[in-house]
């Protein structure tokens, strides 16, 4: 009784399925999600190899001050959003490794900022409140993301852009590896590790700024780390691994988008960073369980 | 007289007068966890059990619990989950360890965005959770603040010793058999509670504004344990009463408030304390200019004495090796 009741509902879902890209927001979702997360994916193995996801962390911060900011002032949200998470992703490279997580100053400093971002977020409420256009949403699509609510346009500009900083990334992939595993050696060898750790900075802030209208400035910091962390437990080899992190991104941004779609109620973002952390525990718990089978 | 009778009618509305009572509960408990916090260097920690603590609140929401519930619930799991990760310092494991974090951090988030939709309810609450509000704290919630932060505190006044010891020097308290491990286990369950004390009042976002900012301006300020404990309190407190104002005066979030004045007070801190080192740098110098091969040693101890300038941002815990 219960097997053609299961046929049923499988082909219900496949025919759910099969119309998904009939709706042109989907399509631009996919087309945008799929750049931002093979950017993220690649920009990410990096950040973690380098164990600076704080830096992640804070930037993503940045990302929501620099775009509410740029609300509360009438700019566009992009040009905040860019110029806030470039122009800190300098100032972290300048700062260098010595930017820690438990540094009480940088601590300080990036929770003011984000005090400063709950300020032009209640300034830009305000602001809209008369207009009666729904000035809360833009706070709350910055902090976890709208990646339904991008235009065909929108989602081809940022598909391009992140699509660029893959193309930057590849340029720069063989010294930026080289310089974040061992930095002596490659500061003999003659790698300019300082130009390649600005690089990497920038388009770390780039992605940020993409990630953060795929994913939201909060859950942003999941999608550099998850697929990092999980493909550095897969291999050891630095190179399957980055394009291992980039596969693992993808794979979360496509299952996380058509599990919001099979189920309306749950956010897109949080669909992705479930799928993502998902492949993390799999990749933390699978080996180990191998290794007990194996030993027995 | 137009301050006065201001402040007046604030304090004439009964939820100004909870928000005051639950901030000044608050303040006490976020300055003395938050110094042993800094001492420790357990910040980032602290920031992730605050973060946690928003889909604590927001699933105990959706589940129509309090919000109280669900802080405590959220950052007491993570307190304990982040207690009992095997601890290693090799270089790959703190990648490792750095993605962890990272996972957990932005999944926690994930979760809380998961509940506030299923719960469908106003755009407010998620703010009022990240953000932080003062509007609306009952006589119940007031009370419970006031429990948690006596039991935290007297766990707090039973555990100091001991912990500072661990705090200080880990190797040498293990060889004297104190439970540097236990000891920090508990810490992590303390700093779980006030983090969700603090959530309540800041939004999970800005905890870190008043466990961070009180404790290290304190440190910049003296290095003698005793003194900067207490100048760590009285600075939450201050912050808290301030920005509770703020906000009542103006339109603004209170949680803003509270991070600016910290940073603005750390600011203050440690400017104040460059100038003393300025100050108490040019004597020497002066000496030696004047005088030259036999003053040599006497000038030389007093600079030695002095905390070298390049120290002074990192330096909190060996100023305080010194001082006890």
């Amino acid at each position: 009784m219960t097997a053609p009741l299961g046929l049923t509902a499988a082909a219900g879902l496949l025919t759910q399925l099969s119309h998904m890209f009939d709706h042109p927001f989907l399509r631009s979702a996919f087309i945008a999600g799929t750049c931002i997360a093979l950017a993220a994916g690649l920009v990410g193995y990096v950040v973690v190899l380098r164990g600076q996801v704080f830096s992640g962390d804070a930037l993503s911060h940045v990302a929501f001050t620099g775009a509410l900011a740029a609300l509360a002032f009438g700019v566009d949200l992009r040009l905040g959003l860019y110029g806030g998470c470039v122009a800190f992703a300098i100032v972290m490279a300048a700062l260098g490794r010595r930017a820690t997580a438990d540094d009480t100053v940088v601590g300080s400093v990036f929770a003011w900022i984000l005090g400063l971002g709950a300020l032009f977020l209640s300034i830009f409420t305000t602001a809209q409140s008369g207009t009666g256009a729904t000035g809360g949403n833009a706070g709350v699509n910055v902090l976890f993301g709208s990646i339904l609510g991008l235009s065909t346009d929108q989602a081809l500009v940022d598909g391009a852009v992140a699509l660029a900083v893959a193309a930057a990334f590849t340029v720069i992939g063989r010294p930026l590896v080289f310089a974040s595993l061992d930095e002596a050696v490659a500061t003999a060898r003659g790698v300019p590790v300082r130009l390649v750790g600005y690089a990497f900075f920038i388009l770390l802030g780039v992605t940020v700024g993409v990630a953060t209208q795929a994913v939201g400035a909060l859950l942003l910091l999941g999608l550099l780390a998850a697929p990092a962390g999980a493909s550095q437990r897969l291999s050891s080899r630095p190179f399957v691994a980055l394009w291992l992190s980039a596969g693992v991104a993808v794979f979360s941004m496509w299952a996380g988008l058509t599990l919001a779609y099979l189920a309306p109620r749950m956010p897109p973002s949080f669909g992705i960073l479930a799928v993502a952390a998902g492949v993390y525990l799999a990749a933390v718990a699978v080996p180990g369980v191998l290794a007990v089978v194996s030993r027995r | 007289m137009a301050v006065g009778i201001d402040l007046h009618q604030m304090f004439g509305l009964h939820f100004m007068v909870n928000a005051y009572r639950a901030g000044t509960i608050v303040a006490v408990v976020a300055g003395a966890v938050g110094w042993f916090m800094v001492l420790r260097r357990q910040s980032f920690a602290g920031h992730t059990l605050a973060i946690v603590s928003f889909p604590g609140a927001a699933g105990a929401v959706w589940l129509g619990l309090s919000a109280t519930v669900g802080y405590f619930a959220g950052s007491i799991a993570a307190a304990v989950v982040i207690a009992l990760v095997p601890r290693s310092s090799s270089g790959r494991a703190h990648s490792q360890e750095s993605a962890v974090i990272g996972t957990v951090q932005a999944f926690a988030l994930a979760c809380g965005v998961l509940f506030v939709s299923l719960y469908g309810g106003f755009l407010d609450t998620v703010t009022g959770l990240l953000f932080g509000t003062f509007l609306g704290i009952s006589d119940g919630q007031v009370a419970t603040l006031g429990v948690v932060a006596v039991v935290v505190l007297a766990a707090l006044g039973a555990l100091a010793r001991p912990l500072f010891f661990a705090t200080v020097d880990a190797d040498v308290a293990a060889a004297r058999r104190v439970p540097v491990r236990g000891l920090s286990v508990a810490f992590l369950l303390l700093l779980g509670c006030t983090a969700a004390e603090v959530s309540q009042i800041t939004g999970a976002l800005l905890v870190f504004a008043l466990l961070v900012t009180p404790a290290a301006a304190a440190q910049q300020l003296t290095a003698r344990p005793a003194v900067s404990f207490v100048v760590t309190i009285v600075l939450a407190v201050a912050i808290t009463w301030l920005a509770l104002g703020a906000a009542f005066f103006s339109v603004y979030p209170v949680g803003f408030y509270v991070s600016t004045f910290g940073f603005t007070l750390y600011l203050v801190a440690a400017g104040w304390r460059v100038l003393v080192e300025r100050m108490q740098a040019r004597p020497p110098r002066r000496c030696q200019s004047r005088s030259t091969a036999p003053s040599a040693p006497p000038s030389g101890a007093p600079r030695s004495g002095a905390p070298r300038s390049g120290a002074p941002r990192s330096g909190a815990p060996s100023g305080l090796t010194a001082g006890a």
